[in-house]
């Protein structure tokens, strides 16, 4: 019977992380432009703005380049797939998702990168030039991140003991002193560097220019339209929402729900929100504060998270 | 305490070793020079934190001279010499930035490897972070093998100082104060000399890149 209880619980909880982050992934987004638009001394537009433009996508025709093939209509769909199981199964609000047990980190870096190369093809399959040029650079800004992703994500397991994203949470919460640790800080660097490359956000590329030679995920998805780009940009946003969380939660855990109370799921929810807005603000800061890099500096910033990453390693070895 | 204690150390030995990668990291002399007067407050604060646990006066006085030579008066003579040339970036080095970043990466675990073996002789809080230090070291020698201009070498020799003060402090903490007395004022002249150095090269050559160094002159 309690058995039951917990499953239900368990499906109650997937199902609100996933909404959960369908809506708040183009908030971050929108709460982002609009710090933005006020440090520039504008207005800005309203931050349900990405809610808005979503809707609007979807209410128009499905258009297909006449060359493509059934590449183009099914990339956006893998990325939402792929984005939508790891946000079920990563720790959001509650450690105790439905497959939290299968929620390795490893399982959740290569079904986000299974989200990237199913862009990366989509990008490719119009056959125009952008579309190949975008795709080929985001793969190569893909494959500079991705160890350096990995091995900061290793730095906490090995903390930890275990590779599991719940459980790395759950024993961060009983041990706080780990937050302040150097290995636990320096992953934390590095994982932002990979976070702001894998998201787009400006000093790796600049998500509101659709200048040729500075596009990166524009370039990729500028033979979609109507529905399909509607459902690209969600996943995306989602994945930011998704990586935000992870932040927010790997590095800085309380308010999540542990023992399996809807009580608990409801400050979970909240408390979500909020770090997650901290992290918008903090990732909205650097992009004020900083211009886009040339994209023959980037391999620079993302061997530096690299080298971070494997310092959190080593530290986490010497100090353990 | 004792969490305290060896957090703050943790934390101090771990800012020296980041800032040494950060000066192979950035290109611009006068941000390498700040992440070395970063390092040089680094360590002094290892020190401290080593006189604070175990009461020793002679420790806190040279923590204190750290601070002042190693965070202060050498980074700001280093800050002069790079003032005088207004194209004071590092252009090309011999390895480029992301390799030598990587190389770095190489380089930590590799002391890392190396010097479990050394600690286990006396395993305590302070013994177990000696990895870093000689990480420090190996950055250092990096640096200076691979950079061309005079002040990133100067950079680098500095590194390799730090590096093998910071094994000193961790393993031995600290050797007696006229010892540790000695090094830093040897350091500090060996930073005026070679800034002497490096000013009479931008007069007669117009850079201090080593390689456009041809002649001796007297």
């Amino acid at each position: 019977m309690i058995g039951a209880t917990s499953t239900i619980f368990s499906i109650v909880a997937t199902l609100v992380q996933v909404v959960l982050l369908a809506l708040l992934g183009p908030l971050l987004i929108g709460f982002m432009a609009k710090m933005k638009a006020r440090a520039e001394g504008r207005v800005g537009a309203p931050i349900v703005q990405p809610l808005r433009d979503l809707r609007k996508l979807l209410s128009k025709e499905r258009l297909h380049a006449r060359h493509a093939s059934a590449v183009l209509p099914l990339a956006p769909m893998v990325i939402f797939a792929a984005t939508t199981v790891a946000i079920a199964i990563s720790p959001l609000v509650t450690t105790r998702p439905l497959l939290g047990s299968s929620a390795d980190v490893l399982v959740i870096v290569y079904l986000l990168l299974t989200g990237s190369i199913a862009a990366a093809l989509g990008g490719l399959d119009a056959g125009t030039a952008f579309g190949g040029m975008g795709s080929s650079r985001a793969m190569t800004i893909g494959a500079l991140a991705e160890p350096a992703l990995l091995v900061a994500v290793i730095a906490l397991s090995i903390q930890s003991g275990t590779s599991n994203l719940p459980s790395i949470v759950s024993t961060t919460m009983a041990h706080p002193d780990w937050v302040s640790g150097p290995s636990r800080l320096l992953a934390l660097v590095a994982l932002v560097i990979v976070v702001i490359a894998e998201t787009g956000r400006i000093p790796v590329d600049n998500p509101s220019t659709h200048l040729e030679l500075t596009m990166i995920h524009e370039a990729m998805i500028l033979e979609y339209a109507g529905p399909e780009l509607s459902l690209i940009t969600l996943a995306e946003a989602m994945r930011l929402g998704l990586f935000f969380s992870l932040i927010a939660n790997l590095f800085f855990p309380w308010g999540i729900d542990t023992n399996g109370a809807y009580a608990g799921l409801a400050l979970g929810v909240v408390a979500l929100v909020g770090k997650t807005a901290i992290v918008a603000l903090g990732v909205s800061l650097i992009e004020i504060r900083s211009a886009k890099l040339r994209l023959f500096r980037l391999p620079e910033l993302l061997a530096g998270g690299f080298v971070l990453s494997v310092l959190a390693v080593v530290t986490g070895l010497v100090t353990r | 305490m004792s969490t305290t204690y060896v957090g703050a150390l943790e934390l101090a030995s771990g800012a020296v070793l980041v800032s040494a990668v950060m000066t192979l990291w950035r290109r611009q002399v006068r941000s390498i020079v700040t992440m070395l007067s970063l390092q040089g407050m680094g360590l002094a604060a290892v020190a401290i934190i080593l006189a604070v646990h175990e009461h020793d006066k002679a420790l806190l006085v040279t923590g204190g001279l750290v601070f002042v030579v190693k965070g202060l008066v050498v980074p700001g003579l280093l800050r002069r010499v790079s003032k005088l040339d207004s194209n004071s970036r590092e252009s090309e080095p011999l390895v480029n930035v992301p390799s030598s970043l990587v190389f770095a990466a190489v380089l930590i675990v590799l002391s890392y490897v190396v010097s479990s073996r050394v600690t286990s002789f006396a395993p305590t809080e302070a013994t177990h972070l000696t990895p870093i230090g000689i990480a420090t070291v190996l950055v250092g020698y990096f640096m200076l093998v691979t950079r061309r201009r005079a002040v990133s070498k100067i950079v680098g020799l500095i590194l390799v100082d730090n590096g093998i003060a910071l094994v000193t402090f961790l393993l031995t903490s600290g050797v007696p104060l006229i010892v540790e007395l000695g090094s830093s004022l040897d350091v500090l002249l060996v930073v005026v000399v070679l800034q002497f150095l490096v000013v009479s090269m931008g007069r007669h050559l117009r850079t201090d890149e080593l390689a456009e160094m041809k002649a001796l002159r007297d």
